[in-house]
């Protein structure tokens, strides 16, 4: 047992041989690289929260995190490289180093915070599990599906989930595991499973795919809890609050109504939090090690959560998603930043 | 007198002129930059797991899977441990391989001497087989045959029947189960005697043939012993198998065995694919033996049908088998491509599932890379006894 581990630890040296020189911190890295490098959705990537349009620039939820961490480290939000990430490498790319930080509608779970060695520092989407299935189907709910042919992908706590429910329910399962969201979906789509599993925001992401959306309906049930947010190494705590704060500083510029329009004006504003927040008093940058403009810089170039949110998955967009949990704390929602102060 | 002068030579120059000595001491040198760099490897991973608060450790086996795997040969269950799931992905990976092999063996065989047919038509096809499959790449394949091909069959409603005991459509092939009751002891101690009595028989054949020169249909009498004598014990005493019969339940068919189309498009494309090569391999061994052969056998008398099966195939089997190891080889592991069709093998299931609930990157990739070493020296050490056993015996 001893060999073998001893064995496992040799395996794994080229990618985590070349880290162990480099002890600077993942700021001095970013900083002195002049870019941020950020894990997104992959291969494909996923409508809404990570994908590349024809010229290959990035759009979405997730990418509007990295851009966001981006423009209060760098002053920049264009100075982000993207690395798209399959559902089973993404945490070995962020343990490694290969990714500064990861925003790749990843769930926030126990396991991940601690035998990962990672750091959950915010959540950027309040999502559920739930389920698809064509219409012609006849099934009205989730406790219907006993017996039923489930695709799913993975590499995700879908698969788990998936198992979880249909035991508790005393349903029987079949499920069909497939490497990657489209191969899935396509299965599905061909007529190989009854219903396609993955979180409700991805479901609205690929029913847009479907040759017949139409036809498909998104079964009520959200049988899990899936709070998506950006993930860092463990152990850097400076660089997960900077993440943290970023995520942050969106959230409060939604509560004081400060848009991408309007954040210029605000820096003349007379509300003492608005002023700290924007830089103008205090030095708040200079406590989380980056420029006081850090936030101003989030919110000039990114703009505050809602615009992020209305305009990658809004009820707008092809996705058509509400805000539900995803609104303000003040609007009975879950989304609440503790003060800049 | 010159041997003695060479020793005293020998003798004579110093330690690090002295060849052996040398030698030793320059493996030495590399065996010691072997273990250092091995230890510097493994003290720096250990290091730096440890230093990322990241467990390690094969504990994890023992913990609760709790996901499902569609397609199992042993009892699996939502309890079951990630230590069950391996064993599932091993079983899952064995299966493919060795349908995959026995299909690709036969067919490759057949392609191959089509190949050589003096008929030009079939000559030709089995040419343009070749070249064609080949040349495409096996993942292609692979998507074509599931998302082309088996997803184009009919829904579950609309399921093809053959005498409504076996259901083709999306979801596989549902076929009967026999469940084996009491009655089906005679009809299987039969089937023993009826194996033990055609060995027999055969070896009667092989000795008189020996001693006599004359023949016996060895092969037609062991056939009707070992089918035979059950089936005459199951018209009499009746066959006990109860059979169970897929029947449309809900969703899907419940009852009978499911093959699922994953591991029929798996089988199909490596099977297919890993035919192209074996055919060439059996053309090149076939052509490797020299016409004179022929003429001779057939100069003795021998009739075609003999001169094949006693006199090509036996010396071509000597060019055939080495290659022939590799293909074998290279479908156990091609069949890793199976997770982007869906089928779960050990890829799919350890390195993917497992690997991912667990984030124990570094040992599930190691225990998947020692199980496909595993399986290949196995499957290796199979075709050098076998390559040993049909190798030329010189006299």
């Amino acid at each position: 047992m001893k060999h073998l581990k001893l064995l496992a630890a040799g395996a794994v040296i080229a990618t985590f041989g070349g880290i162990a020189a480099a002890d600077a911190t993942t700021l001095e890295q970013v900083t002195s690289r002049g870019q941020l490098v950020c894990g997104v959705n992959g291969p494909a990537g996923l409508t809404g929260f990570g994908v590349p349009d024809d010229q290959g620039n990035w759009t979405g939820l997730d990418v509007d995190m990295c851009r966001a961490v981006a423009a209060a480290v760098l002053g920049d939000a264009t100075k982000v490289k993207f690395v798209p990430l399959g559902s089973k490498e993404r945490f070995t790319a962020l343990q490694s180093g290969e990714i500064d930080m990861l925003a790749r509608n990843s769930t926030w779970t126990l396991s991940r915070d601690t035998d990962l060695g990672l750091d959950f520092v915010a959540v950027n989407y309040y999502d559920g599990q739930g389920f698809m299935v064509r219409k012609d189907l006849g099934v009205a709910s989730a406790k219907e599906l006993g017996g039923a042919t489930v695709c799913v992908q993975t590499g995700t706590t879908t698969e788990k989930n998936l198992a979880d429910y249909f035991r508790t329910n005393s349903l029987e399962l079949k499920s069909v595991v497939f490497e990657t969201a489209d191969q899935a979906r396509q299965a599905y789509d061909e007529g190989r499973c009854d219903a396609y599993t993955t979180d409700a925001s991805g479901l609205a992401a690929e029913r847009t795919q479907l040759k017949d959306p139409g036809n498909n309906v998104i079964l009520p049930e959200i049988i899990s809890k899936e709070p998506l947010g950006p993930a860092v190494r463990h152990g850097d705590n400076q660089w997960g609050d900077i993440v943290r704060w970023s995520f942050n500083a969106m959230i409060i510029g939604e509560e004081f109504g400060i848009t991408q329009a309007n954040v210029d004006e605000n820096k003349s504003s007379d509300n003492p939090e608005i002023r700290r927040l924007l830089g103008v008093e205090d030095e708040m940058g200079k406590m989380l090690g980056i420029s006081n403009e850090w936030a101003y810089n989030i919110l000039k170039q990114v703009g505050n959560y809602g615009e992020s949110f209305e305009r990658n998955v809004g009820l707008k967009t092809p996705l058509g998603l509400a805000r539900g949990l995803n609104e303000l704390w003040s609007k009975g929602g879950l989304q609440y930043a503790a003060p800049v102060r | 007198m010159a041997a003695s002068a060479e020793r005293s030579v020998a003798s004579a120059v110093p330690i690090w002129q002295n060849r052996t000595a040398r030698s030793i001491f320059y493996q030495a040198v590399v065996l010691g930059l072997l273990v250092l760099l091995a230890y510097f490897f493994i003290s720096n991973t250990a290091a730096n797991l440890a230093k990322r608060g990241i467990a390690s450790g094969f504990g994890f086996l023992n913990n609760v899977a709790g996901f499902d795997i569609s397609f199992h040969l042993v009892d699996y269950d939502l309890q079951s441990t990630y230590g069950d799931a391996l064993v599932i992905g091993i079983l899952n990976t064995l299966l493919v391989s060795a349908l995959g092999i026995v299909l690709a063996t036969i067919l490759g065989f057949i392609i191959g001497m089509a190949r050589l047919s003096r008929n030009w038509l079939i000559a030709k096809l089995a040419a343009v087989y070749v070249d064609g499959i080949r040349n495409v790449p096996l993942l292609a394949q692979l998507i074509f045959w599931y998302f082309g091909v088996l997803s184009t069959l009919p829904g579950v409603k609309q399921s093809l029947s053959i005498l409504d005991t076996f259901y083709l459509n999306q979801r596989g092939l549902f076929m009967p189960t026999p469940g084996f009751g009491p009655g089906f002891w005679p009809v299987a101690v039969m089937f023993g005697i009826g194996v033990a009595a055609a060995i027999v028989v055969s070896r009667w054949a092989r000795r008189r043939q020996m001693a006599t020169g004359q023949q016996f249909p060895s092969i037609r009498v062991g056939l009707a012993l070992v089918f035979g004598l059950p089936i005459l014990t199951g018209l009499v005493a009746g066959f006990g198998i109860d059979w169970s019969y897929p029947e449309l339940k809900g969703f899907n068919f419940a009852g009978g065995t499911q093959i699922i189309p994953e591991l029929i498009a798996l089988t199909l494309g490596l099977s297919i694919y890993t035919a192209a090569f074996i055919a060439e391999i059996v053309r090149s061994g076939i052509m490797a033996v020299s016409h004179g052969q022929t003429e001779a056998a057939l100069a003795l008398g021998l009739r075609r049908k003999h001169v094949s099966r006693l006199v090509i195939l036996p010396q071509a089997l000597r060019v055939i088998v080495p290659p022939l190891t590799s293909q074998y080889l290279n479908l156990t592991k091609n069949s890793s491509l199976a997770v982007f069709i869906g089928y779960p093998e050990l890829v799919a299931v350890f390195a993917g599932t497992t690997l991912n609930q667990t984030g124990q990157a570094v040992e599930t990739i190691v225990i998947t890379m020692a199980v496909y070493l595993a399986i290949s020296l196995a499957i290796s050490a199979f075709m050098n006894w076998y390559n040993r056993r049909v190798a030329l015996v010189e006299r």
